[in-house]
């Protein structure tokens, strides 16, 4: 059935048929986006050529929005998340799976009870508590939810992963008189260098893309993030089609250019591991 | 891997240096903020001052037709929601994930780059990308159809009461067709060779082979994936909708779902004011209703694929 090359045809049309649904709206919201208002209407599957071409709605997003400073901001609350949730993660799953004692099991299982239960659900109490903090309209408000909210599949994660390693290499290591806190960081953080990119990918994509928590915890302008700026850009531009376009474009370019980087690890980190059946 | 240290009675600072850290941040920003808003939903301020009140916050958002009518509705929407990404978003994320599992498929990496690239984009983003497309004043859907020859079925989709939760939700699928692609994905490549190749010799051929033999040995991940497909449902959906729709979750409400819902009831809106023990009777009463749910998966689904699979 494989070598029939009909039925390859028919495997490559359809496949070719979703790709094009998957792209087609992005290149649209890209190409139209170098455009003049005339050409987004007039011929919105033209290529931004000759007089189409314009760049008016990248002046207005350079001018009223603040673009720079969302994307600081993402990529500040990603990254110190991210850390966190990896480092602290790694160390938990390395605690429970490495030593034995009390309450060990129920800690466990404790630690990966936040998969099944959103965070969300705790947002009444979690503003409540940032504000006797004085922690609104922080960064660091943003941060401290999202490494809660990433702990839980981390260590499951990182745990499966620790107890299909073998003991023995932490156990020569100990026998050479490492400490168990340098047993931690220069053998077992170097083991699990597989898996983290699974956990990475697992953390980052609803951080970077949330708007919930930006919304509710820090709708400050100085704390925006890009998913919340764009929002907020988009909701007071919707008469200016150029902008709104540009804005989406200038959105989605970056996360582009990481994933074009980075797809390979990230889709083997996705498909390798972490979800065996 | 625990035989190595032998549990003396001595305190070991190491295991609390491994495990604290996490333990504390999740406990105070996850598991406390969730206890403290069941704690809230019981009670409710009077003359200014907190007053336990018991189930009342509760009786009142299942009887009285102000909030009786908002839940039930953004609850019903929910299940809608749920119904279409299981009907549709699921079955062709497996029919995806199937025909990229195909030995030596030429392309398949870059098919499968392109098909989880929407996955990784913000739902605002995307919601907005669609409304632009959806656009009547655009006009590029209606021309598009023109051309397919099915112009008149043409409609304002996200703004007709009948058609926005369907429209909002054929968006969500096409965005998130991505993750349980990904997983079937997985899961079909590490079915053993042999298996297949057994399969083989007994004469099966490749569409069979699908459904006799690889369908039932995934059986554990349909379940994982039924299962975080309810759970984000009920809590995700609110990005997109507030998105597209607004927190009004128009037109009239028919996209009102139960993150907008709470949003709504927590913050306020237009002349009704936020009210902190309702925003946590709602977000509690969620809670159990993801609660009924994971314990279905867990007792009922997973049990039972873990003895078929045996």
């Amino acid at each position: 059935m494989r070598s029939n090359p009909l039925s390859s045809m028919a495997i490559h049309g359809v496949l070719i048929l979703y790709s094009a649904l998957a792209l087609f709206p992005l290149l649209l919201i890209a190409i139209n986006s170098f455009k003049s208002k005339k050409g987004i209407f007039r011929d919105p599957t033209a290529l931004p050529l000759g007089e189409l071409y314009s760049t008016k709605g990248y002046q207005s997003v350079l001018a009223n929005g603040d673009f720079p400073l969302y994307f600081g901001n993402s990529l500040t609350v990603t990254l110190i998340s991210l850390v966190l949730i990896l480092l602290l993660g790694a160390m938990a799953a390395h605690g429970l799976t490495e030593y034995r004692f009390k309450g060990n099991g129920l800690l466990g299982l404790y630690l990966i009870l936040g998969i099944m239960v959103p965070i969300r659900l705790g947002t009444v109490a979690l503003l409540e508590l940032f504000v006797k903090l004085g922690l609104t309209n922080t960064l660091t408000a943003l941060v401290l939810v999202y490494t809660a909210q990433g702990l839980p599949i981390a260590i499951f994660i990182f745990t499966e992963f620790l107890k299909s390693v073998s003991g023995e290499i932490k156990d020569s290591a100990r026998i050479d008189g490492l400490s168990e806190y340098r047993i931690f960081f220069e053998v077992v953080l170097p083991l699990i260098r597989p898996v983290i990119a699974t956990v990475a990918v697992f953390s980052m994509i609803p951080i970077w893309n949330d708007l919930w928590f930006p919304l509710i915890l820090s709708p400050g302008e100085e704390t925006r993030t890009v998913t919340l700026g764009i929002q907020q850009f988009i909701g007071q531009y919707t008469v200016n089609w150029s902008a709104v376009l540009a804005a989406l474009t200038v959105a989605i370019v970056p996360v582009l250019i990481m994933y074009v980087i980075f797809s390979k690890q990230l889709i083997r980190g996705i498909t390798a591991g972490a979800v065996k059946g | 891997m625990s035989h190595s240290i032998p549990s003396g009675s001595r305190w070991r600072w190491y295991i609390v240096f491994f495990v604290a850290p996490a333990t504390l941040i999740y406990t105070v920003f996850a598991i406390y903020p969730i206890v403290e808003s069941l704690r809230l939903s019981l009670f409710a301020e009077r003359d200014a001052v907190e007053a336990f009140v018991g189930i009342d916050n509760y009786k009142k958002l299942f009887t009285e037709p102000y909030w009786a009518d908002q839940f039930w509705n953004a609850f019903k929407n929910n299940v809608w929601l749920f119904v279409l990404h299981m009907l549709i978003q699921n079955p062709v994320a497996l029919a995806l994930a199937a025909i990229l599992s195909i030995p030596n498929l030429r392309g398949a990496a870059t098919y499968r780059t392109i098909f989880f690239l929407p996955t990784l984009l913000s739902v605002v983003v995307i919601g907005f990308i669609w409304q632009l497309i959806l656009s009547p004043l655009w006009g590029i859907t209606p021309a598009f159809m023109n051309f397919m020859g099915v112009g008149k079925f043409f409609a304002p989709w996200l703004g007709l009461e009948s058609s926005a939760l369907t429209a909002v939700t054929l968006i969500s699928i096409w965005q998130y067709v991505g993750i349980p692609m990904m997983l079937f994905y997985a899961a079909l490549l590490n079915i053993p060779e042999e298996t297949l190749e057994a399969a083989r010799i007994d004469g099966l051929n490749g569409w069979s082979i699908f459904w006799k033999v690889k369908l039932p040995l995934i059986l554990p991940t349909l379940g994982l994936v039924g299962i975080l497909t309810y759970i984000g449902n009920f809590t995700a959906s609110f990005d997109l909708i507030y998105t597209l729709q607004g927190g009004l979750a128009g037109p009239n409400g028919s996209t009102d779902v139960m993150g907008t819902f709470m949003f709504r009831t927590f913050f306020g809106f237009q002349a009704q004011l936020g009210d902190v023990n309702m925003g946590a009777t709602v977000a509690s009463s969620l809670f159990f209703i993801i609660l009924i749910g994971v314990s279905v998966y867990l007792f009922g689904v997973q049990r039972r694929l873990q003895r078929y699979q045996a």
